[in-house]
């Protein structure tokens, strides 16, 4: 074994061992930093029988989406009341991320956790995950009840590490007022009509109806179009960065183009197109379906939709993530931890009718055909589920995007830089990133 | 007490010469024990520990930690490689906000405290006023200044019926962020500063004025090299605050435009506890830190007292 254990929490593990043997259960620890290397009990449905247990369960549910997730929890504590006790840990994402895996080296981080489908490659070859192949087959879960990449995204080197919660994308928030002055009733869904409205808009009084970001989601905007025109983000293998194509060059050309026609001020601020919508300043903007709960509080005046992103190169394309239950090597280190993991995750992701109505779109085929949720603003823009698309699960993908994709489209919609420039920069850096990550996680 | 009764006993009994032997060698050690015990945890084992973190690749939660040498520091000087290029534009990034904000975070400072040595009315009020910013934590200060300053709805552009891009544009940006700073900490400087005019004697200006000197003569000849120990404190403390900002860029700018103001403690941030990356993180430091120190001697020598031989 290569990874430094410290004494006490090898003393622990030791300690564990032999409790755990004496029990006569004969079950093997995953000892948190080789779990592949040993099994945890096979977990094979029905309600959790060890006893009482706590799980610390982190997400980054700190928006709209938080407080549907705070009711289930406290209705799954109480019904299970004096056998698990789940103790809900929100941060942001941004700062959730970072502190997960020295958390969890630590003994202080999470048994169970929420996260993104572009993280389950990084933190399975971190070994911060334990695989979940059992729970899969307990939950009688099949890829024909998912969209197939959202049940892709949970795979890592042949094991199951993810059970999709939900997906979301990026959504198209128009404001009802200003389409209202030019005879639309929603948003335009292709380039020509798209565009004719934005030059409506223009001359009926809106001065900037479609204000573009350089920072967040400048860069989800940008991988959406550029699957719109048939690009692709990185090679099958990891080894390459796609978007520097031609494709990615018509997709990042026709946002500064926005700048230039004068349909969005120059230099936005991060957030402030955001702002300026919830302000009645904007006609069109790109965000997260999680917003909607957002509108709804804190925008209660501002009339608005929200439609798929219009089709701006060929086919329809937009970027998706999705929210994943992982159980983390930290639990692994406990069989009963993992057991009462395994049974709350499973319960979890029964509830994802609940959980729709948090502004998400059930991950489960058969989940978004209930009709208690079918008239949810989100649900319609699952109808084409060839539209999703996923960042893949590299490790350390989430290094390159920040350090090269998002840098290039910052730079270009700040106009340092051309378009093709600005990419051609970014796919070096990514190239030289990606060689960097594949030497660092094969090891 | 033990040290105190054990050098009693020599000394009773050497009578005839009572100073030799008053000291075992090691009493000087036995007194700095203490300190230098908390030196050592706390300052020579954890740099030497970010050294040798340096020397590795060496990632938070990778069981593989392999040495490279002085590999990390080789990158870094390598404008080729990613983290090279990053670095150095961090690294400018903290010099031009230290070259720009320096200087206005002593001469004013110096300015106000002068008028608050005065004697008028409400002056208690006026100190309160010009320190009160600096009692804000720098997510208050940065939150409320990143909405004022924006370009598009920002109240400062509305009120001054500009349109400038304080957030997202240079060099705006920087104006901004110089601004935010010493609006935000010139209180701390200034009564910094007011300490130390409070300490030269009344007596050397009343001579100075009886011998017929201006205003501005009691000033050069008088004020200043009586401050000259409180302005290597505040001209090295100033130095090292500003060539470690991050929160300002942090909650103002998020690094925009494209990382220009992403400073040097920033980007060592992102690489260590959010790329998990030590070796490169702490490679990084330790280039900052000489050029800190670089930076220290050079404020020392130039105060250095030049009548003493």
């Amino acid at each position: 074994m290569t990874t430094p254990l410290s004494r006490r929490s090898f003393l622990g593990l030791a300690g564990l061992t032999v409790a755990a043997s004496a029990c006569g259960g004969g079950t093997k620890l995953g000892s948190g930093s080789s779990a592949p290397a040993a099994p945890a009990p096979t977990f094979s449905g029905g309600e959790y029988s060890g006893p009482k247990v706590t799980l610390d369960f982190w997400n980054g549910f700190t928006g709209g989406d938080g407080p549907h997730m705070r009711t289930m929890l406290a209705a799954f504590n109480k019904e299970f009341a004096g056998r698990i006790e789940v103790r809900n840990i929100t941060r942001r994402w941004e700062d959730l991320y970072p502190a997960m895996p020295t958390a969890i080296a630590a003994g202080k981080g999470p048994d169970v956790a929420v996260i993104h489908n572009d993280w389950i490659g990084t933190f399975a070859a971190r070994q911060v995950l334990i695989a979940l192949d059992d729970v899969v087959g307990a939950l009688e879960l099949s890829e024909s009840d998912f969209i197939p990449a959202v049940w892709g995204a949970g795979v890592f080197g042949d094991k199951r590490y993810g059970i999709p919660l939900d997906v979301h994308s990026l959504g198209d928030y128009w404001n009802a007022g200003h389409l209202d002055k030019i005879g639309l009733k929603e948003a335009p869904s292709d380039k020509v009509s798209y565009e004719a409205a934005l030059a409506e808009l223009k001359k009926a009084g809106v001065a900037d109806p479609f204000w573009m970001p350089s920072k967040w989601p400048a860069h989800l905007m940008f991988m959406s179009l550029l699957w719109q025109h048939g690009g692709e983000l990185y090679s099958e293998d990891g080894a390459k960065a796609l978007w520097g194509s031609e494709q990615g060059v018509e997709a990042l050309t026709w946002m500064v183009e926005q700048i230039d026609r004068g349909y969005s001020p120059a230099k936005v601020a991060i957030d402030t197109q955001y702002a300026a919508f919830k302000n009645d300043k904007v006609s069109f903007t790109w965000d997260g379906i999680w917003q909607i709960n957002d509108l709804k509080t804190n925008a209660p005046n501002l009339k608005w939709g929200l439609s798929p992103v219009p089709t701006i190169g060929a086919s329809a394309a937009v970027w998706s993530a999705s929210h994943n239950f992982v159980l983390t090597s930290q639990a692994g280190k406990d069989p009963n931890k993992v057991q009462a993991a395994k049974f709350f995750v499973d319960h979890m992701s029964r509830q994802s009718t609940e959980w729709a109505k948090a502004g998400m779109i059930p991950a489960r085929n058969s989940a978004r055909q209930d009709a208690a949720i079918a008239d949810l603003p989100q649900i319609r823009l699952a109808s084409d589920l060839d539209a999703f698309h996923f960042l893949p699960a590299l490790p350390g993908v989430g290094d390159v995007q920040s350090k090269a994709l998002e840098l290039a489209v910052a730079k270009a919609v700040l106009k340092e830089a051309g378009p093709a420039e600005a990419l051609k920069d970014g796919v070096a850096t990514a190239d030289k990133l990606l060689a960097e990550n594949k030497r660092k996680y094969t090891r | 007490m033990s040290l105190l009764t054990r050098t009693e006993g020599p000394v009773r009994r050497a009578v005839p010469a009572p100073s030799v032997g008053r000291m075992r060698w090691w009493t000087p050690y036995a007194f700095l024990a203490p300190y230098l015990a908390l030196f050592a945890v706390f300052m020579v084992v954890p740099i030497g520990f970010g050294f040798w973190t340096s020397l590795h690749e060496w990632d938070i939660n990778l069981p593989a930690k392999p040495f490279v040498g002085l590999g990390n520091y080789a990158d870094l000087f390598d404008p080729g490689s990613v983290d090279g290029s990053r670095f150095w534009t961090a690294m400018r990034a903290t010099g031009i906000f230290t070259v720009a904000s320096v200087p206005i975070l002593i001469v004013l400072p110096l300015a106000v405290a002068l008028l608050m040595n005065g004697r008028f009315r409400g002056r208690n009020v006026y100190r309160a006023v010009y320190f009160a910013p600096y009692v804000l934590g720098v997510a208050v200060v940065g939150f409320v200044w990143r909405y004022l300053l924006d370009g598009n709805i920002g109240l400062v552009n509305h009120y001054l019926g500009l349109d400038v891009q304080w957030t997202t544009d240079v060099p705006p940006v920087w104006i901004a962020l110089v601004g935010v700073t010493v609006w935000w900490t010139l209180g701390l400087n200034a009564v910094i500063f007011l300490a130390g005019l409070q300490d030269i004697p009344r007596e050397l200006h009343e001579a100075a004025m009886v011998d017929g000197a201006s205003a501005w003569h009691r000033f050069t000849a008088v004020t200043l090299p009586g401050l000259r120990p409180v302005t290597v404190f505040v001209v090295n403390a100033t130095i090292l605050a500003s060539a470690n900002m991050f929160g300002q860029s942090y909650l103002i700018t998020a690094g925009a435009p494209a990382d220009q103001t992403k400073t040097a403690i920033y980007l060592i941030a992102e690489t260590g506890l959010r790329q998990f990356d030590m070796g490169t993180a702490s490679a990084m430091s330790f280039v900052l830190a000489a050029f800190l120190m670089l930076a220290s001697a050079l404020v020392f020598g130039a105060f250095r007292d030049r009548r003493t031989p």
